[in-house]
């Protein structure tokens, strides 16, 4: 496929560009194999040419157009200015609704441009092969290929882990992804569990997900295991070796908790299928614990109902509450909460090890023990701990993120498998840092950067649906590492909290509804103005920081951050 | 919420002074937990059904607070009842804390206090009197209108036959007098006329032009009548604002309550009596609609455990933030007043609406909390444009309803979804709620501590000037020990960092663990139990010190070392217990 087949209209002159709460800006559209690009008029601006839109076409979540005929009608205001005389024949709007949830719209002069802008807008924006994605064309120079890309080795995590106990081992067991597909080539299991054993009892699990350790609490040597659920069958078939494994991870006497993110009869039901849960019988030192949790389509289109609602601008005060409530999104918040917290209670409070599972084990599951180990170890709340986290418990792990955030909240194409289950976890850490403002070192920025590049990136860090497809796409040896660019000393700076202070407690957050807000700086992030909350902040930055350079954005900044992906910026730079 | 068993206390303490249960006049309970309440602070007394362990008295306060007392004998509890029901409302003023209260201030301070807000200053800031406006003497002695103050600033135009004929024809005689009059004409003003004393009672009205704004009371139009000496009065009030053609009379009721009000005699302005006003209708609905929506507003605070939904939706109904909003819509019209002036000087009815003494319940009204609150959300959204912090409001509405002590801005373009639940206020004694670090806090501190760095590097730098002259080698060494106790300064400001968990497990009980249904009986296990988890909360709450989570915490791990056991130490066991299956 050439992406220049898929391209009718390369250029447009006289577009006109607007986008809520900034001024509409008039010049030419181009289009990129990649992007959208937009640079106003020579002549009117003292720089000519100046980009003042690019755009990364995988960012596009829905292409709305609309054509005006207007052939046989003069406009009076048109008559003055010859230029416009094209505009007066046909002209049309497109409206592109973004995955990151901002909303461009572009007025194009002459009918048939705009329909081939828009379909090409359309297709590109629809190429579902990872290798014709921007990753693999992205090359800034001020990045090597190789760098960020083994910032986290699990050795290194297994290490840290060893230095303490020896009841664990890592396993290349799957190192030619036979045993889990989904699964990284090394994991952590019980050291007493040899690899035969640990193949049968991924025989045993959905998808081969057996049971490996997701977090070890050095406090008090108890871990927190995640797996996906295991196999029973209406027959209640039992398997002894995945018995083996999860009873060596108990000491006799001692007793684990198993959290099903299934509601009792939903993993009742599942035994139907195929699937089922642990019974009591043949798992005596384990007590099960069912907190439902929304996945899937009912979590997609709550995401949606809650977008849907943020830019409905004709709700007043009494019916607004009702409407966020109706979207359901801040009740998933907290039953996100309220489980890993669950989960770190059992561990920190009641010293008994963990199971989280739910069906496939790669989204509610993921959920909650990434969580779990924000709330519980300091560590996870660093800048670069946090993204080792993210390395480890959600890519690594197996979150099929190319199926999950395929399309974001406007999308009109039928639902396929996109779930927003990374959102909601950034939600989660949203909630931790209002309630612990100290206590995690990057910003809010950090968590809407994530989102971004969730959704669409320059970066292949969160490209494919797991370890084994980035292997076959050689996305490590052809794409750039989103930590890599984070992770330079000026980029870096943008990220961090200026109030953080190492915190070595565990921090319990509150999950009571008073306690949950929405997040505004996502969801209201294109709609409102946030000059006031960002001044605050540079205050405080100025404050802590002492009296050096008080950050401080212009407008002109301010457009081009909101105009254009933060990849572009860079590349812009060059 | 919290318990406090006061086993010991109550019999001794019952015989004491005045109608004293504990031997306070004005304060309530003292029990081992520090907890100190004003008379004057109780809302409601309610009696529950006795248990086992007493007679349990539930005490809600105005500032939020819930209370409640166990009594052993049934006897002692209805004493404490009644004794409280008579000292929460005292009949007479002198009665009131505040009158009693002696912080140890001698009388040159105290009145320095009192003239903190001058009147006359404040209006001098605004720059008046000038051309157009004067004192009027009018009112001495409270001849014309005994709930306004005895100067009030009037147009120069208005003669006192003018206003005392206005005021003849405005509900409570509360005639159009200046309250805001903006120097620079370029900015929006607004004309406000307050009426019956509290902005939603039946009428309250503003006028607004281009400078200036005025208040009064509604008008005695009823279905036509009219008044010469009011139509006068507003034409004079326009003329004192050279170069507007008309003024807007702003009516802050929703245009059904005026309506209503024209049967009683009342009403608003006809506006083909009155020569170039333009009138509004605001839909600031009435105490009595206030009042209510206020207590259903609790209602959903003091819910146990509910959920997203719940909390939402009882939100929504009670349409407290929905008043709000009404109140900051209309807030777009008045600019920058202080609460000094609007709610004291010109008679707002502090007792009735706050309930201070003893009176018709149905005169409470809760406007200042919503004027409070309505500051609160322009705090959230201009976080750098006022002085003052969301603790000063807090303790603002405490010592409103306290009586302690004798007394008491802004232009936003509102949006609906921009307004929030403001739970630092309305569950301001539920600590596990908020968060658990203030950043107010640590930017004080760091400022503070800023501050004084650099007044001690200004007299290093004077020191090293003068060494500099003999030596260059002493200074060097300085400097460094200058770095390290800055790092040392800012992590002890930042110590109380922790918490306790709250009970994340509560929803257990709509897990039907042991339900025959489910049939599953493997799953039966009840793990952990409601009862136990509650245990832990109610003594940290009382523990006004966050900081017993760090300890708590640290008893646990052996390798965190070097922190002092605790208090909780006891009780960690029983946040969360295992059930014998």
């Amino acid at each position: 496929m050439e992406f220049s087949e898929l391209i009718k209209t390369a250029t447009v002159e006289s577009v006109l560009l607007s986008c809520v709460g900034l001024p509409a800006v008039k010049g030419t559209l181009c289009i990129t194999s990649h992007h959208l690009l937009l640079s106003s008029c020579p002549g009117g601006d003292a720089q000519p040419g100046t980009v003042e839109l690019w755009l990364l076409i995988r960012n596009v979540d829905a292409v709305e157009k609309r054509v005006q005929n207007l052939g046989w009608y003069q406009p009076p205001w048109t008559n003055g200015s010859p230029q416009d005389t094209r505009l007066a024949g046909s002209s049309g709007t497109i409206t592109l609704r973004c995955k990151d949830l901002k909303v461009l719209q572009l007025e194009i002069p002459g009918m048939e441009e705009c329909l081939n802008i828009a379909s090409s807008i359309e297709a590109l924006s629809s190429v579902d092969s990872v290798m014709m994605m921007y990753p693999f064309f992205y090359r800034p120079q001020s990045l090597k290929l190789e760098e960020g890309w083994h910032l986290f080795p699990l050795e290194q995590y297994f290490q840290q882990i060893a230095s303490q106990t020896n009841q664990w081992r890592l396993t290349d067991v799957n190192k030619d992804f036979t045993t889990c597909p989904t699964y990284p080539p090394a994991v952590i299991v019980p050291a007493a569990v040899d690899d035969d054993a640990l193949r049968k009892a991924a025989r045993f699990r959905q998808g081969g997900r057996f049971p490996v350790l997701s977090y070890y609490h050095p406090k008090n040597g108890t871990a927190m295991l995640r797996s996906s659920q295991p196999l029973t069958g209406p027959n209640r078939k039992r398997c002894r070796e995945d018995e083996k494994l999860l009873g060596t991870v108990l000491d006799e006497g001692e007793r684990g908790f198993i959290i099903d993110t299934r509601s009792a009869q939903a993993a009742k039901q599942a035994r139907m299928t195929g699937g089922g849960t642990e019974p009591k019988s043949s798992y005596p030192q384990w007590r099960r614990l069912h907190r439902p949790l929304e996945r899937g389509r009912p979590l997609q289109e709550s995401f949606i109902k809650l977008v849907e609602a943020c830019n409905d601008t004709s709700i007043n005060m009494d019916r607004w509450l009702s409407r966020l409530e109706s979207c359901r999104w801040l009740s998933h918040v907290k039953a996100a909460l309220s489980t890993a917290c669950l989960a770190a209670q059992c561990m920190d409070r009641e010293e008994a090890s963990v199971l989280v599972h739910g069906t496939e084990g790669t989204d509610t599951t993921l959920l909650v023990t990434a969580l779990a180990q924000v709330i519980l170890d300091p560590s996870c709340r660093t800048l670069v701990g946090f993204q080792g986290l993210l390395e480890r418990e959600w890519i690594e792990a197996g979150h099929p993120f190319h199926l999950r955030c395929a399309r974001s909240a406007y999308s009109h194409a039928r639902l396929k498998q996109e779930a927003p289950l990374f959102l909601l976890f950034l939600d989660c850490v949203w909630q931790l840092s209002r309630q612990f403002p100290f206590s995690l070192e990057f910003s809010e920025r950090l968590l809407l950067t994530l989102f971004d590049n969730a959704y669409a990136s320059a970066y292949g860090t969160f490209l494919c649906n797991n370890e084994k497809e980035r292997c076959l796409c050689k996305v490590k040896e052809k794409t750039h590492s989103l930590w890599a660019w984070l992770n330079q000393p000026g980029e870096k700076k943008k990220y961090l909290n200026p109030l953080y202070s190492h915190n070595a407690l565990v921090i319990w957050p509150s999950v009571e509804p008073q306690s949950i807000q929405l997040w505004q700086g996502l969801f209201f992030r294109w709609i409102r103005s946030s000059q006031y909350l960002d001044e605050a902040w540079a205050e405080i930055q100025r404050l802590v920081e002492g009296n050096d350079a008080p950050v401080k954005e212009s407008a002109g900044n301010r457009l081009s951050r909101s105009l254009s992906d933060p990849a572009a910026q860079t590349e812009d730079k060059r | 919420m919290y318990q406090a068993l006061l086993e010991p206390e109550v019999g001794d303490r019952n015989k004491t002074t005045r109608g004293g249960v504990w031997g306070f006049s004005e304060t309530v309970v003292k029990a081992t937990v520090p907890a100190l309440v004003l008379h004057s602070q109780i809302s409601s007394i309610e009696k529950q059904a006795t248990t086992a362990t007493g007679c349990p008295l539930l005490i809600r306060c105005k500032n939020f607070q819930i209370i409640q007392l166990v009594i052993p004998q049934e006897r002692d509890c209805h004493d404490v009842y009644i004794s409280l029901i008579r000292l929460a409302r005292p009949v007479k003023y002198e009665e009131l804390y505040c009158f009693s209260f002696n912080p140890k201030l001698d009388k040159e301070e105290r009145e320095q206090g009192w003239k903190l807000v001058n009147l006359h200053e404040e209006y001098n800031r605004m720059g008046i009197p000038n051309n157009y406006w004067q004192i009027s003497d009018v009112n001495r002695d409270y001849g014309v209108c005994d709930s306004y103050p005895t100067e009030v600033y009037v147009p120069k135009s208005a003669t006192a036959h003018i206003i005392v004929g206005s005021s003849k024809f405005r509900s409570r005689r509360r005639f159009p007098a200046l309250s805001y009059y903006c120097k620079d004409n370029n900015l929006f003003g607004a004309n406000k006329f307050n009426d019956d004393v509290t902005p939603y009672s039946a009428s309250y009205r503003m006028c607004v032009n281009m400078a200036s704004i005025c208040r009064s009371s509604q008008p005695l139009s009823g279905f036509s009548a009219r008044c010469l000496e009011d139509e006068q009065m507003l034409q004079a009030i326009r003329k004192a604002n050279p170069g507007s053609d008309f003024i807007y009379v702003v009516d802050t009721r929703p245009k059904l309550n005026a309506m209503a009000n024209r049967a009683a005699g009342k009403g608003y302005e006809n506006e083909d009596n009155y020569s170039n006003i333009k009138f509004q209708f605001i839909g600031i609905e009435n105490i009595h609609v206030m009042r209510n929506s206020l207590q259903k507003m609790l209602e959903v605070c003091e819910l146990k455990s509910p959920s997203m939904s719940d909390f939402l939706w009882g939100l929504e109904n009670s349409g407290w933030l929905k008043h709000i909003k009404a109140i900051m819509d209309a807030g777009i019209f008045i600019a920058k007043v202080l609460i000094e002036k609007d709610w004291v000087s010109f008679g707002h009815k502090f007792n009735h609406r706050y309930g201070n003494l003893d009176g018709d319940p149905k005169e409470i009204s809760p406007v200042i909390d919503q004027f409070i609150e309505c500051v609160w959300q322009l705090m959230e959204q201009f976080p750098c444009a006022f002085e003052f912090n969301e603790r000063f409001l807090i303790h603002i509405q405490h010592h409103i309803y306290s009586c302690q002590f004798g007394n008491f801005l802004c232009n936003s373009q509102k949006e609906r979804r921009e307004l929030k639940f403001w739970s630092g206020m309305y569950n301001r004694f539920e600590k596990g709620l908020h968060p658990r670090q203030s950043v107010t806090d640590y930017l004080m501190a760091v400022k503070e501590e800023t501050q004084q760095l650099e007044e001690e590097l200004e007299v290093l730098g004077e020191k090293l000037a003068n060494l500099q002259k003999s030596q260059l080698t002493d200074n060097k060494v300085k400097s460094k020990q200058q770095d390290g106790s800055k790092r040392l300064g800012l992590s002890t400001s930042n110590n109380n960092l922790a918490n306790t968990p709250q009970e994340y497990s509560n929803d257990l009980k709509s897990f039907p663990s042991r339900s025959p249904s489910q049939g599953d009986e493997e799953d039966s296990a009840l793990i952990l139990t409601q009862d136990n988890l509650k245990s832990s909360d109610p003594d940290l709450s009382a523990n006004s010190d966050q900081e017993s989570g760090v300890e708590d915490l640290s008893c646990r791990s052996p390798s965190g070392g070097g922190c002092l056991p605790s208090e909780d130490s006891g009780k960690d066991s029983d946040e969360a217990v295992f059930l014998a299956v």
